[in-house]
Formats: C-alpha cells, sequence, structure tokens
C-alpha cells in the first residue's frame, strides 16, 4: 500500500497512460479522479483493512468480489494485470457505481513498479 | 420505532457468490443517503461485507439487519450454520478454516472477523457449534 504522502498528483486517466491500460468502464469524472494513493493485492481482507479511500488497486484476481471490495473501500479505479478480463457482469456491476475498471498486459509487479515510479518521479 | 431510527433487514444465503456483498453495497447506499459521518459509513461498509462474506462462505443462511439512530449505527447477523469451535483462535488473525474456493474469491485469509473488530465501536460474537453465530457490530457518532 503506498500511502497519500510523498506523492505527486496524479489521476485514474493518466494511470491508463502509464500502464498501457485499456479503461473498460469509467466515465469522464471518475477518469479524472486524483489518487490518494496505490496498492497492489489478491487479497481483498487486505484491501479492506488497509486502504484509504481514494486508492488505486492492482491486481491480479479477477472475481466480482474485487468489484464489490473497491465499491465498499471507496477506491477510485481498479486495474487487472496481466491482460486479465473481467467479466460482463463486473463491468455492469462498477459502472453502475461509476467504478472505473482498466486492463494491461503488464504482469502485477511491473505495473506497481511503473505506477510506484510515475508517483514518486521528480 | 422512533421516527428518527431507520431499521432495514436482509436475507443473506450461503454459498451465493454472486450476490455475496448485495447487502452491505445497500447498508453503504442507504447510510450515505441518511447523511450519516462518511468515517462511519466506510467503516459500516467495511464490517457489514466481511460480515457477509463470512455468511457467504460457511453459513446456511442469515439474517442481516441495519439499525439507525442518532446515536450509532448498529448491525446484527444471526446466522444458522456450523458455528465456531473455538471464537478467541477465530479472532486472531491469519487463522482460518477456507476452502481454496473460499480463497479465490480473495477472501478465507482469516482477516474477517479481525477486520470487523477494528471498525467497530461495539463488537460482540456468540457462536454455537452447529447452531449458528450472532454477531454484533456497533458503530457510534453517527453525524
Amino acid at each position: 500500500m503506498y500511502p497519500a504522502a510523498k506523492r505527486k498528483v496524479m489521476t485514474v486517466r493518466s494511470v491508463r497512460d502509464v500502464l498501457a491500460a485499456e479503461v473498460l468502464c469509467g466515465d469522464d469524472g471518475a477518469l479524472s479522479a486524483e489518487l490518494q494513493g496505490a496498492a497492489a493485492a489478491d487479497l481483498m481482507s487486505d484491501v479492506l483493512a488497509l486502504s484509504q479511500p481514494g486508492m488505486l488497486l492492482l491486481t491480479g484476481l479477477v472475481s466480482v468480489q474485487v468489484v464489490r471490495t473497491a465499491i465498499v473501500a471507496e477506491l477510485c479505479g481498479v486495474v487487472f494485470v496481466r491482460g486479465k478480463m473481467p467479466s460482463s457482469e463486473m463491468v455492469a456491476l462498477a459502472r453502475e457505481a461509476r467504478l472505473p475498471l482498466l486492463r494491461t498486459e503488464r504482469s502485477l509487479f511491473e505495473a506497481a513498479g511503473l505506477l510506484y515510479g510515475a508517483l514518486t518521479c521528480v | 420505532m422512533a421516527s428518527d431510527e431507520f431499521e432495514r433487514v436482509y436475507e443473506v444465503t450461503g454459498r451465493d457468490y454472486a450476490n455475496a456483498g448485495r447487502a452491505s453495497t445497500s447498508i453503504k447506499d442507504i447510510l450515505k443517503h441518511l447523511g450519516v459521518h462518511p468515517v462511519v459509513v466506510r467503516r459500516a461498509a467495511i464490517a457489514s461485507y466481511e460480515a457477509e462474506m463470512n455468511v457467504v462462505m460457511y453459513a446456511v443462511r442469515a439474517r442481516m439487519s441495519l439499525r439507525v439512530s442518532p446515536a450509532a449505527v448498529t448491525i446484527e447477523v444471526q446466522d444458522e450454520g456450523p458455528g465456531i469451535e473455538d471464537v478467541e483462535l477465530a479472532m486472531q488473525e491469519g487463522y482460518s478454516t477456507a476452502t481454496p474456493e473460499m480463497r479465490e474469491m480473495g477472501f478465507g485469509a482469516g482477516m474477517g472477523l479481525p477486520n470487523i473488530k477494528r471498525n467497530a465501536d461495539v463488537f460482540d460474537i456468540k457462536s454455537e457449534v452447529s447452531r449458528g453465530t450472532r454477531l454484533l457490530i456497533r458503530i457510534g457518532q453517527v453525524a
């Protein structure tokens, strides 16, 4: 989990560019939201325990519980790594909640590294 | 029920993974709508979601109730299920009896009950083996 302190201002839209990600859903307003930190996790209980509102989640887990967790924890978006494709139910649920979903071909390690670099570079 | 109190009851079904979290997202929407403080809304939503996942993963069914008064948000979960043999052990972070199926959902790592307790001001658990478990979660300072 990367906290809000010592980070550059970054929007969900700019995450798309950094990770060469595809936006699966997310309206203009939601994509313009500013990241309040970022986390890489496959364990949703860890996300529920440690996340802050407005954080971005990178995950290799594809299940409807990822979307539910992101809604409950008030995350600003979810990026699925290794080209994983969420189901249409997941996308519909996220769309309803105005939660942006992205997917990238990068691995969890690469995606976290790239995002960490972009969030902390001076 | 006093006019300044709100109550809603949900039925949660065991093994119904597709709908797991539906009650908690509804609770979250209601609390937001009632103008409950955002920090309390998030704590209540996280606690109720972990509790709901526990029902879906382990129990047969449960009655989940939400009560909102000016003083507190109260969530009670009464399930019919196997119960918990050693509650003290279940409260330890990392202790879990989850199956691979549960872990594939991103849960079942022994964090559920500790997460609920962490988000609650009042937390009470009573369990009877082969009968079920009753959880009481209360979060104060609503406004």
